[in-house]
């Protein structure tokens, strides 16, 4: 059987935001709260790039384009549940309850916005590539050895699929049969690297035979696909079903981050086009509005909404200069270690003054 | 340290099992996870037994792969489990390196202390055994450089023991390195049951006025046979084991050479870039007007360790540590 065929791309709602097949979580609740979500997204992504551009923080890695398959996935857990994100994630952690003043200050450049929410378990953004993937399989593991029914999700790029990790963290989780859902964003670049340069395979989704565990191919930028995917996969999980690889196709509009130009390597007219007719947000504009559930002022609404919010977290986010000094030093080990100890002495009473 | 009344004479090998044992059965959250570990006791036995006793949920057999042994042992470590990883050989730890040096050495401090690492790595390591081709790794330098990382090497069966407990029971990553050579190097005695010795604490191993030696793993009982060589030609040596690479012994270290003036460091593993180095500028801080001689460091050369017919014109021996002493205190 032909492997395109084997692994479809699933999509329930076309770019012309018209339904393809019945699904009960195609819903007007369902779209308005995937479209607040995503549209808030959006909002922030724009927002941390203008402020790196203005030199309010540092290098940022944007996602827009992403916000279908970070809000469709990161919907579909629940709290206790565990979250692996990268450094373009930050749709799927917000939506998901991370804090957006600790999200800004990590591209601030401070170690404070590493930390999550008392009692939400999202992982800093992994920066080597694929790293990730083994500490999700390990944190489900450790669900699985306590008969608890949490799940870990975490999140990679088509890049990733290459690295050893990828391919040790499926089989792990396959050999264990642990409660973790693979969740990638194939969005056809890593950096300029386009991926057909990346693998001869032709699709990512196809990688789980080798585990024989699920896998499925997914409409990145149709949020109903990817939320109800998702949510079959982390059921499986919590059912003791073993972990699923779920490859979402999507496209990232802009740069790998904002030190990076993608003219470079790619003809960013193709961007624009997918703009015009795949974009997951308008996807569900068009769907409201075929369904008569669209209201102008409800929309106006959310902006005016989200951008208090935001105002607020850049607010507070800007409350801190920089961070503590001896948060350099205070948490390299959980008990004094003399070598860190005598550095932190020396710098608060000799090298600290500037 | 705890006094047992109860010792029993055993090669280091088993005395690290006995330690894996008594953390096993006092505490339901240590796993013990790695190739061969289970079923097969490990490729030194030092897991043998185990599987039997508690079970595969507990003794873990896993894929062949470094860096998922390593990896999916953080994220168990980070969801309340004290996982004990063994891999078979240092030569071996490479493929792991990167889930070490950019995750788990760095977790407790990217997120404020929200999630730790409370892992123990076990590997066999060094040179001595007529071992196959990078079986006979000396590299814990790489890992001393590591913040976040302790580094812990026994040379004794009491101190594996002892030093194993205390790592598995630390809040955060250890590298424990077992020094191959000395594994069924003669018995020593162990007490039964638990008892620990402090990370970060050396130990003296003999006496002496003239010049201190500092070593661990199985250059310790180099140097002591070196010291004996010494002292029939009248030149008494501190003999000191440091018994942790990963914080060094600072005070032991220098009220050593603040009493000989004279030191000479041992280490099988390439000269540049060693842990003598360091053992240098501790001595440099702490002690500068103190010495008397140059300090001289005895070592493996810059040279990948060649394979087992050139081992021993590798390694130091008690000869060329004798020629050190020798010319330190004739300076």
């Amino acid at each position: 059987m032909d492997l395109m065929e084997q692994f479809p791309l699933i999509q329930l709602v076309n770019g012309e935001g018209k339904q393809l097949e019945e699904n009960p979580f195609i819903t007007i609740a369902n779209a308005k709260r995937f479209y607040e979500q995503m549209l808030f997204s959006r909002m922030f992504d724009r927002k941390a790039v203008n402020l790196q551009r203005q030199g309010r923080i540092g290098t940022y890695a944007p996602f827009e384009g992403q916000e279908g398959a970070q809000i469709g996935s990161a919907l579909a857990l629940e709290d206790g549940d565990w979250m692996f994100p990268t450094y373009r994630d930050h749709a799927a952690t917000a939506a998901f309850g991370h804090s957006l003043v600790n999200i800004f200050l990590y591209w601030k450049g401070c170690i404070e916005g590493c930390v999550p929410p008392e009692g939400k378990h999202i992982f800093p953004p992994s920066v080597p590539i694929a790293s990730q993937i083994l500490h999700a399989t390990g944190t489900a593991w450790a669900e699985k050895k306590k008969g608890s029914d949490r799940v870990s999700l975490v999140y990679f790029g088509d890049g990733a699929t290459s690295e050893g990790d990828f391919h040790e963290g499926l089989n792990f989780a396959s050999v264990f049969q642990l409660p973790v859902v693979f969740f990638n964003q194939n969005n056809g670049y890593a950096i300029s690297v386009p991926i057909e340069r990346q693998m001869h395979s032709k699709t990512i989704a196809q990688k789980s035979l080798a585990y024989d565990i699920p896998g499925v191919r997914v409409d990145g930028n149709d949020v109903f696909a990817v939320y109800s995917e998702t949510l079959k996969a982390v059921e499986r999980a919590r059912n003791g079903e073993g972990p699923t690889l779920i490859e979402a196709v999507t496209w990232r509009y802009g740069a790998h981050t904002t030190t990076d130009e993608p003219s470079k390597y790619r003809d960013q007219r193709e961007s624009e086009q997918r703009r015009q007719s795949e974009d997951p947000i308008s996807r569900v504009e068009k769907y409201l509005r075929a369904e008569n559930s669209w209201d102008g002022h409800w929309e106006e609404e959310l902006k005016k909404k989200a951008e208090e919010r935001l105002q607020q977290a850049v607010t507070e986010m800007e409350k801190t200069k920089k961070s503590d000094e001896g948060l350099m030093f205070d948490h390299v080990f959980g008990t004094d270690v003399w070598p860190v100890q005598e550095q932190k002495e020396r710098f608060f009473h000799k090298e600290s003054e500037r | 340290m705890s006094i047992a009344v109860n010792m029993k004479k055993l090669t280091m090998v088993q005395a690290i099992t006995e330690a894996l044992k008594v953390v096993l059965e006092e505490d339901e959250s240590v796993l013990v996870l790695g190739e061969d570990v289970g079923r097969n006791g490990g490729v030194f036995r030092a897991t043998d037994g185990l599987f039997e006793m508690f079970g595969d949920e507990r003794v873990i057999d896993t894929p062949l792969a470094e860096s998922g042994l390593i990896g999916t042992s953080i994220g168990l470590a980070m969801n309340g489990f004290k996982p004990i990883v063994e891999i078979q050989f240092l030569g071996f730890i490479y493929p792991g390196f990167n889930q070490l040096i950019t995750h788990a050495t760095r977790i407790r401090t990217r997120t404020q202390s929200r999630y730790t690492v409370p892992m123990t790595i076990r590997v066999p390591y060094g040179a001595g055994v007529r071992a196959p081709e990078i079986h006979s790794d000396s590299t814990e330098a790489l890992f001393a450089h590591i913040p976040g990382l302790k580094v812990v090497v026994p040379s004794t069966p009491h101190d594996a023991k002892g030093l194993l407990i205390s790592s598995i029971r630390d809040p955060d990553p250890v590298l424990f390195l077992e020094p191959m050579k000395m594994y069924r190097t003669g018995k020593g005695d162990v007490p039964n049951g638990s008892y620990t010795i402090p990370l970060g604490k050396g130990y003296r191993r003999r006496s002496g006025h003239d010049i201190s030696l500092f070593a661990w793993g199985a250059m310790v009982n180099v140097a002591e046979e070196a010291a004996e060589k010494a002292a029939a030609k009248g030149m008494e040596c501190d003999v000191i084991d440091l018994r942790s690479l990963y914080p060094l012994d600072k005070e032991l270290i220098a009220e050593s050479v603040q009493k000989t003036g004279r030191a000479v460091i041992v280490h099988e593993a390439p000269s540049s870039g060693g842990v003598g180095s360091e053992v240098i500028s501790v001595i440099n801080d702490t002690s500068f007007l103190y010495m008397k001689s140059p300090i001289k460091k005895v070592t493996g050369y810059d040279a990948p360790v060649p394979l087992f017919t050139l081992e021993d014109d590798y390694l130091p021996d008690a000869n060329k540590v004798l020629r050190a002493i020798e010319e330190a205190v004739r300076f």
